[in-house]
């Protein structure tokens, strides 16, 4: 029987890795990249508490979230070429007009 | 041999397990994109194996289906139609890395105490997971009932968002014709 616990960790330990990838990497696809990894991770969790609590909703909130990374991965790399077009690069800090 | 068969969930967990984070660590190391999309890649592929040992297996078909199949496909379409080679010189990340490798360490170990010491007791029984009303019949069938029962309205809103960002995908690739406005 493996504990819920070991999930916990590997969900918690995916998260770090996407948030790392999200707030450090420079390429605009990688950062998209790393948002799905958060999701991933995120949809981890709720499997393992489904299972540990023997609870269904926990298996049928993951199609959302699946749902939604599809759509923000779609809408994300329509601006990444968009980007691409205009700039000729993808990296983030050549877009720094509106000093954000 | 005994260990191995005694042993045999917690082994492949732990492969599983290895295998989706050896993944998410290449996203972020990885300096080409196309080698970060596999890389990633094979973590989703280690994750539908993590929900198949926590008995999701509807959600494992669509972890493959949709991540490994359909989202892949588009990231990988997209690096190779941008084909932005990232030149070897140029730095790879925005900040330093030390002070944040240091706090996200901090973070980590934190959460991770959290999530171990929070939770106590055995999972609840597997067989709650494809029980439609007491009876068993799949899990695939028990999500459904969930989904197009208690779950119908989310499910509906779920599907005009898809429609929006389909639409919305479609305005942003266009290409701008003459004389027409943004």
């Amino acid at each position: 029987m493996i504990p819920t616990q070991w999930y916990l960790v590997v969900s918690v330990a995916m998260l770090a890795c996407g948030v790392a990838g999200l707030l450090l990497r420079r390429n605009f696809i990688t950062v998209l990249m790393s948002v799905e990894l958060i999701l991933n991770a995120a949809n981890l969790n709720f499997v393992a508490f489904a299972r540990q609590l023997g609870d269904l909703a926990g298996q049928v909130f993951p199609v959302f979230v699946i749902t939604i990374a599809a759509a923000e991965a779609a809408i994300g790399l329509g601006i990444i070429v968009q980007l691409a077009r205009l700039k000729a690069t993808v990296a983030l800090d050549s877009v720094k007009e509106m000093r954000g | 041999m005994e260990f191995l068969v005694a042993h045999f969930s917690q082994l492949v967990f732990a492969f599983l397990a290895a295998m989706s984070l050896v993944g998410a660590l290449g996203v972020v190391l990885l300096r080409q994109p196309v080698h970060a999309a596999l890389s990633l890649l094979a973590s989703f592929l280690g994750v539908a194996g993590l929900f198949v040992l926590a008995r999701g297996e509807f959600l494992a078909a669509v972890q493959v289906l949709v991540y490994a199949g359909g989202v892949m496909v588009l990231f990988l379409f997209v690096i190779m139609f941008v084909n932005v080679r990232a030149a070897h010189k140029e730095p790879q990340y925005l900040r330093p890395l030390v002070p944040a490798a240091v706090v996200g360490s901090l973070l980590f170990a934190a959460l991770a105490l959290g999530a171990v010491w929070a939770l106590g007791g055995r999972p609840a029984d597997p067989a709650a997971l494809s029980a439609v009303a007491g009876e068993q019949l799949g899990n695939t069938e028990a999500v459904a009932w969930l989904l197009y029962r208690d779950y119908l309205l989310p499910f509906e809103v779920v599907s005009v968002l898809l429609l929006v960002a389909m639409v919305g995908a479609i305005v942003l690739g266009a290409k701008k014709r003459e004389g027409e406005r943004a």
